[in-house]
């Protein structure tokens, strides 16, 4: 059964997300910045961007997160995990390129040699509400990366947007759960039309024509190639694509200590800054951009696919949106299958 | 613009010269981008590639950040005005050889702020093109004409010196020097505020800060070895995103920049947040000015105030 959830009832809708869960959503900061937020208010989602410029997966792995406090009194000392999650989330409004690369990370911090808690307990607490994406951009390529505009993949709701209101699909135990919920209703045959002509628009435009077919194999021959000295180039060497990438999990673990207490932190960390392979010593087998580049790209396209079967790459396009220098990964996927 | 279109011609001509001659050994320039309203940094070594160079109103990025990347090369650098008082203040700060850069001055007609440009339409824009002074952007159902100097970058409406200083090699006639708008003005907007006001704003724009350093990557004069930020011996600041970390980032960044930044913007274009900050180095700027009658990267001689001192300083500052 489809269901429906009329606009003019988003405003209850979400409070009452907000009721009974965390409710994180995109909000806009400032004009044409977005990010996803925990949500106090209604009114703060702003869903007028296509995609919030950070990832949703900051709602499962924060930017920056305490893992545990500790503090000394006296001769004892107390140690407090932030490892809990205390009550249940609900994500409205992510896209499917960001769904799909949470999917990814799953299999990082809950794959078969690793449970990451923090992470876990945040994915399991959490209902995704996806969202199809009806205006994907030019520089949007989810298609060629075993995605698409309206991938399901990963949601637990999935609503279409139909203008008036949005066509509601429950995928899912989570989605289920929602099936009672009082402000959908019964869809009609003709929004379920209208949706599927929306999808059918969508899917035309983004791109499936990059191929990455046997990247993974060409890479392996590439390390030594002089296309990493020539496609870093312009590289200056800043996180934005990195720290904008919904599939980039890296991250560096720091104590930010005082004398009697303190906090044990984990921060993203980017793989092309100078100091994230520098070692105590002061050497750095990665010193300059050519092997930092060169990381970033294997990672996504040959390591993570060796680790994991898929390529590290959802399409998004954010990298090549915000970067300084205009460099954009599409062209680099395009000289590597050159060869 | 027609004008633009000659100044690409004689500025493609001469880098085929340069490269022809083997005077440089690479050209750094901007060549077509993959976005519109944008163009991208490329490094051409052979003749036939010079046809790729390109000028026209996006050719934002300050091209002297490159310099330290590639300072075992003699380069030849295609310079705007801002370009070149970057180039200008580093030499002064003795960051290269004498004669291991040669500008290539291009005088410049100031440059279109995108992202401007993209809030003034709605829908997304998938070609952009220039006429005479409009800037006419086009997306899948609207084709919309801006005018050109209603959309440009802060620190090209306050620039005054649009032709490049000290350039080897000057492409094009210099063009007549006036700002659009007063000297210092977001500075002097900001200072109107109240005490309040004032911090809500640094509070608001630092606060969305993520860390990325783009600005300092962006940035010609940001060329410590090892920056603050990165230092965890002694550990200036944390790295995570607490606000006062965050504000204490972009202070301590502003404050190394005094008298040395140039204003050319490159911090603001690079943020991917669409942080405003540069009102901050826009005072200390105009402090340094009053006092010292030093402007950053147009002062060709006297070196930059804060790293010099004579022994009849006046000391006021300090009470």
């Amino acid at each position: 059964m489809k269901l429906k959830l009329d606009k003019k009832e988003i405003v209850p809708f979400l409070q009452s997300l907000i009721n009974d869960y965390d409710l994180y959503a995109p909000v806009q900061p400032a004009e044409g910045v977005s990010v996803y937020k925990k949500i106090d208010r209604p009114e703060e989602v702003d869903l007028t961007m296509l995609n919030p410029q950070k990832p949703m997966k900051e709602v499962f792995f924060p930017q920056s997160e305490v893992m545990f406090r500790y503090e000394k009194t006296g001769k004892q000392s107390q140690i407090t995990s932030a490892e809990e999650v205390k009550r249940e989330r609900v994500i409205f409004g992510a896209k499917p390129c960001d769904i799909q690369a949470v999917l990814l990370i799953d299999q990082v911090f809950s794959g078969k040699e690793y449970t990451d808690v923090y992470y876990v307990n945040k994915r399991k607490a959490t209902t995704i509400i996806g969202m199809g994406c009806d205006h994907p951009l030019s520089t949007c390529f989810c298609s060629s990366m075993e995605g698409g505009p309206f991938s399901r993949e990963g949601s637990d709701l999935f609503l279409i947007d139909l203008g008036e209101a949005y066509l509601v699909e429950l995928l899912t135990g989570k989605g289920t759960a929602f099936q009672n919920n009082k402000f959908l209703k019964e869809a009609n045959t003709k929004e379920i039309n209208s949706a599927k002509e929306i999808e059918e628009k969508a899917s035309k435009k983004t791109d499936d024509s990059l191929s990455v077919v046997g990247i993974e194999k060409r890479l392996d021959q590439m390390a030594e190639n002089p296309f990493w000295e020539q496609v870093q180039e312009k590289c200056i060497g800043c996180r934005v694509c990195t720290y904008l990438c919904p599939t980039c999990h890296c991250f560096d673990i720091v104590d930010e200590g005082l004398k009697d207490s303190g906090q044990r932190v984990r921060n993203w960390d980017s793989c092309l800054s100078s100091i994230y392979s520098q070692e105590t010593s002061g050497h750095n087998p990665r010193p300059t951009g050519r092997e930092r580049t060169r990381q970033r790209l294997m990672h996504k396209f040959n390591y993570f696919p060796k680790n994991f079967d898929r390529i590290a790459c959802v399409g998004c396009g954010r990298c090549i949106l915000y970067c300084p220098v205009n460099f954009d990964i599409r062209q680099a996927i395009k000289d590597i299958q050159k060869g | 613009m027609k004008n633009q279109k000659a100044l690409q011609d004689q500025l493609r001509e001469k880098a085929k010269e340069l490269l022809s001659k083997k005077a440089v050994d690479l050209i750094i320039g901007l060549g077509e981008g993959t976005l519109p309203l944008r163009t991208t940094p490329i490094f051409i070594r052979n003749p036939e590639e010079a046809d790729r160079l390109i000028w026209n109103s996006f050719c934002a990025n300050n091209l002297a950040a490159y310099l330290h990347k590639f300072n075992r090369f003699k380069v030849g650098l295609v310079v705007k005005g801002c370009d070149a008082r970057s180039v200008n203040a580093l030499s002064l700060e003795k960051r290269f050889q004498a004669n291991s850069v040669f500008l290539i001055g291009v005088p410049c007609q100031r440059m279109v702020d995108r992202k401007k440009v993209k809030k003034a339409v709605k829908g997304e824009i998938l070609r952009a093109d220039e006429q005479e002074d409009q800037i006419i952007v086009e997306g899948d159902d609207f084709k919309v004409s801006l005018k050109r100097d209603d959309f440009l970058y802060p620190s090209c409406q306050v620039c005054t010196h649009r032709t490049p200083i000290q350039a080897n090699v000057m492409v094009g006639d210099p063009v007549e020097e006036s700002s659009l708008s007063e000297a210092y003005t977001e500075a002097g907007d900001f200072e109107k505020k109240s005490s309040e006001e004032r911090w809500n704003y640094f509070e608001r724009e630092s606060g969305r800060c993520i860390r990325c350093y783009a600005c300092r990557e962006a940035c010609p004069m940001c060329y410590c070895i090892e920056c603050f930020v990165d230092s965890s011996k002694p550990k200036w600041i944390e790295k995570g995103l607490s606000p006062s970390d965050l504000q204490f980032y972009h202070i301590v960044r502003a404050y190394h920049q005094t008298g040395r930044c140039t204003g050319c913007g490159a911090c603001e274009r690079a943020c991917p947040m669409e942080i405003r900050l540069t009102y901050l180095t826009q005072k200390l700027n105009q402090e340094v000015e009053e006092r010292f009658g030093f402007e950053a990267g147009v002062d060709r001689e006297t070196p930059p105030p804060l790293s010099t001192f004579e022994t009849d300083d006046k000391q006021e500052f300090i009470k």
